[in-house]
């Protein structure tokens, strides 16, 4: 099967209805196709994408002069599409996708927030990312906006964000967090339970909002890789990666072959450790400690490897733009090969424990179940959606180096709850040590072992998307260079987006006390949402 | 039969209860330590219990606006309901002065008394967590104490006596008996136990997960002396039933006369006994996950059954045998 073999399907199905594409681009954000459409089209041509059964993956809006430009995302088989429009500045209005692909809630109301859009038809007109530090007309990413803010000097309380009530007898409200007794983020749930059982709970997050997208604006490539890496501190390798992928399709060049080998590897390490530390976290959070214990010190083992090599536990600051700041040399290797091993080891008899322990089971199985149709529905990618019968793995896909040169099995599985999103991660640690084990041969094979960074060409103005499949799923970045080469637009689009509203759906019909379970076997990142 | 104005039985009634107050937080200690050496760490000193207590009784003890006097008075009612509970049972000698009131429904009552204002207390506030934490409470101990009475009832039919004393010197007297009623009642107490004392797995008490909480939901709004005295009472609940199913079942070693001796025979007899208990407990909670909250009730009334058959196999094999 070739790429985008289907687009020409999609083209004529707009045409039907009547939708002008105004230009086709395949070079502008390669390897999407970038098609401009008309806005009065926007909800349209979203309906087609639907009906053809392709998905949804993200907005972002750009102001450029009296306009903003508005993206949105498109996958089908692997193949990215990015529709376009724009709307006048001064009245910024167009019809929203939340109707047609339910994942595009949040996402949109980000975007009304961040640059006034309005969204007609969008089923929910409230605040999201903008708490009360911003006045009701205030929108931050406009460029006329100070970085810093116009802050009241006492920030009102959050009270008034309405909360649909539910009525009954013996209905009550559980209102958990922001601020949370273990040592995690900050986000705020309300609950609504009659007895254990949870009718609903809806998620209010955006309070660790740092203005990534605003401060990320007039920075050189350097400094964006960076911010990308701060994103979220788990996924600091795959969002700079990302990051770094934009930004050198932008610049029109490509990384050497040993520096996309060695962020590879980075990567799975990456997903290793954080696969590993969710696994134990998942048990402990069922009061199987020991399973928690042994999974933190394999992953503590494993990171102090990675600051041993990179000079920082997460890697953070190892993938920059051209390139990465380390090279594995064959002493490196050889100790990895050994790493591999050893873990391969350490975790057959734990995972044995995991797979046939009667209580764990009980709690594990059935719990937190996601529908393959509702997994569709938001998008959501990862081990969430590979849990939930959704094979979105861009490695797989081939769509970026190493991985073009590299073929493994996706995890996959029809069951949706827990314990099959605790076995995606098991088998993915698997295939990490597989590829990795895979990449370092790859990288002894090379005749230059030393080209790890090429230079960024100076001042290349022009767009680019990066798309990487982090630890927690598709990672879409979008930059948009000026023409002295600094940052104009930068977006990055975690997996968070779509996960977090599938925890809502999860926990439906789930008892109180299995909630963070639930959650712990989603694990979106807040800060990775809020940006 | 006991001397109730012997001043030296008094004393040792006293000492008792102080040795009980003073080796609870020791016991948690060594449970927790076992539990760390079977999870692959080192875990916390055997002083940790203790430094904890030290550290909360020197802070301040914060107090919610919406906090009632029964806020106030409920970690004093709840550590003295328990202590004395504690007394009452004897842990190193039988016929101290206390066996006249060591009656298996007063302990019952004692420890009914400290639950009901642990379970007020989590109200008190009106959050929701304390709201959860005393509902789950209530549910596990209306299931827990039926089965509990039940299983002690086993024991005071076999020694025609409600005091626990009796039943003690009547294990003692009839020997080493293998009595299916008593093996039945064993087991129907360690599940209530394991459920009255929060462990795994009806309860975790190391967690931190709010939503998952029963106790420590309760005692989330103390703070300070009252949070100390609230962690202390539940760590002398743990050892009052670990004494309890040892000394009933298996009270070898306890001192019934009260010569230097065999009270010192009885001490260590007693610390052994626990050191075991401490040990099972440990490897149990280490194998298994907590249950879910509605699988508790299946395990209560498997305690139930349990104790419901020990009655009846006494009933039935060992009346009039």
């Amino acid at each position: 099967m070739s790429r985008f073999d289907w687009l020409s399907e999609y083209l004529a199905e707009l045409e039907d209805e009547h939708i002008m594409v105004h230009s086709g681009n395949a070079r502008v954000l390669a390897p999407a196709h970038l098609m401009i459409i008309d806005p009065e089209d926007w909800a349209k041509a979203a309906t087609v994408a639907r009906n053809m059964g392709l998905r949804w993956a993200g907005i972002w809006g750009d102001e450029e002069d009296d306009d903003i430009v508005i993206s949105a995302v498109l996958v089908n088989q692997g193949d990215y599409v990015v529709l376009r429009t724009a709307v006048l500045a001064d009245d910024p209005e167009i019809a929203s996708h939340t109707p047609i692909y339910p994942g595009a809630d949040r996402l949109e109301r980000h975007l009304s927030d961040m640059l006034g859009v309005r969204f007609t038809g969008h089923p929910d007109g409230r605040r999201w990312t903008r708490h009360r530090a911003w006045g009701e007309d205030e929108h931050p990413l406009h460029h006329g906006f100070p970085v810093e803010g116009r802050p009241p000097a006492r920030t009102p309380a959050d009270a008034d964000y309405p909360f649909p009530p539910i009525q009954g007898s013996g209905v009550y409200e559980i209102p958990v967090g922001p601020v949370h007794a273990g040592i995690i983020e900050p986000g705020h749930f309300r609950f609504q339970a009659a007895g254990e059982p949870i009718l609903r709970m809806e998620e209010r997050l955006g309070y660790v909002h740092k203005g990534i997208e605003k401060i990320a604006v007039g920075r050189d490539a350097e400094g964006l890789a960076r911010l990308a890496g701060r994103i979220s501190g788990d996924s600091t390798v795959a969002h700079a990666w990302a990051a770094c992928q934009a930004l050198e399709r932008a610049s029109g060049i490509k990384p050497p072959m040993r520096a996309s080998i060695i962020r590879g590897i980075l990567s799975e390490r990456e997903r290793v450790a954080n696969h590993l530390g969710d696994i134990g976290a998942i048990c402990n959070d069922v009061g199987f400690a020991f399973a928690q214990m042994q999974c933190q010190a394999l992953r503590e083992t494993w990171q102090r490897r990675s600051a041993e090599l990179t000079g920082h536990r997460l890697m953070m600051d190892t993938v920059v733009p051209g390139g990465v700041t380390i090279n594995l040399d064959a002493d490196a290797i050889a100790t990895l090969r050994a790493d591999h091993a050893r873990l391969r080891e350490q975790i057959r008899p734990l995972f044995d424990i995991l797979d046939d322990l009667p209580s764990l089971e009980d709690r594990l199985l059935t719990t937190g179940y996601l529908s393959p149709e509702s997994a569709r529905e938001l998008g959501a990618s990862g081990y969430v959606g590979k849990a939930s019968g959704q094979a979105i793995d861009l490695r797989a896909d081939g769509l970026y180096a190493p991985y073009t040169r590299l073929q493994f099995n996706i995890a996959l599985s029809e069951a949706g709850d827990v314990a099959a999103r605790m076995a995606i991660r098991q088998e993915e640690v698997h295939n990490s040590l597989n590829l990795m084990d895979e990449m370092l041969g790859m990288l002894e094979r090379q005749t230059d072992q030393e080209d790890i960074r090429c230079e960024l060409p100076e001042a290349p103005g022009g767009e680019g998307l990066g798309l990487i499949d982090g630890w927690r799923g598709e990672i879409i970045t979008y930059v948009r260079l000026d023409a002295q080469g600094r940052v104009a637009r930068f977006f990055a689009r975690d997996p968070s987006w779509f996960t977090w509203p599938a925890l809502e759906r999860i926990v439906m019909g789930n008892i109180v006390p299995d909630f963070p379970v639930c959650n712990k076997s989603v694990n979106g990142s807040y800060s990775g949402h809020d940006l | 039969m006991v001397d109730f104005l012997n001043p030296t039985g008094w004393a040792l009634a006293l000492l008792q209860t102080l040795l009980f107050a003073a080796g609870a937080p020791l016991l948690v200690a060594w449970v927790k330590r076992i539990k760390s050496r079977l999870q692959n760490r080192r875990g916390p000193s055997l002083l940790q219990p203790y430094r904890d207590l030290h550290k909360l009784f020197g802070k301040e003890a914060v107090m919610a606006h919406t906090a009632s006097p029964v806020f106030r008075a409920a970690p004093y009612i709840v550590f003295g309901a328990t202590l004395i509970a504690a007394s009452v049972i004897p842990m190193l000698a039988v016929e101290l002065p206390t066996a006249a009131i060591a009656d298996v429904i007063v302990l019952v009552g004692f420890l009914a008394l400290a639950r009901f204002f642990l379970a007020l207390a989590g109200m008190d506030v009106g959050t929701s967590f304390g709201g959860m934490g005393s509902s789950r409470e209530m549910l596990i101990s209306a299931l827990a104490e039926p089965a509990m009475l039940m299983a002690v009832f086993t024991l005071t039919m076999s020694a025609h006596s409600t005091n626990l004393s009796s039943v003690i010197e009547h294990v003692l007297n009839s020997g080493l008996l293998l009595r299916p009623s008593f093996l039945f009642a064993l087991l129907g107490l360690l599940l209530v136990a394991v459920a009255e004392t929060g462990r795994i797995p009806v309860d975790n008490p190391a967690t931190h997960l709010e939503l998952t909480m029963v106790h420590e939901a309760m005692i989330l709004e103390y703070s300070g002396r009252h949070l100390a005295l609230m962690e202390w009472a539940a760590q002398i609940k743990l050892m009052l039933y670990g004494v309890l199913l040892a000394n009933i079942f298996l009270p070898w070693g306890i001192a019934s006369t009260l010569s230097a001796g065999s009270l010192l025979t009885g001490l260590i007899a007693i610390v052994v006994k626990l050191a075991l208990l401490g040990v099972i407990l440990a490897v149990s909670e280490t194998v298994v996950a907590k249950m879910r909250l509605f699988r508790v009730p299946a395990f209560l009334n498997l305690a139930f059954m349990l104790s419901l058959l020990g009655m009846l196999s006494h009933v039935i094999l060992e009346v009039g045998a």
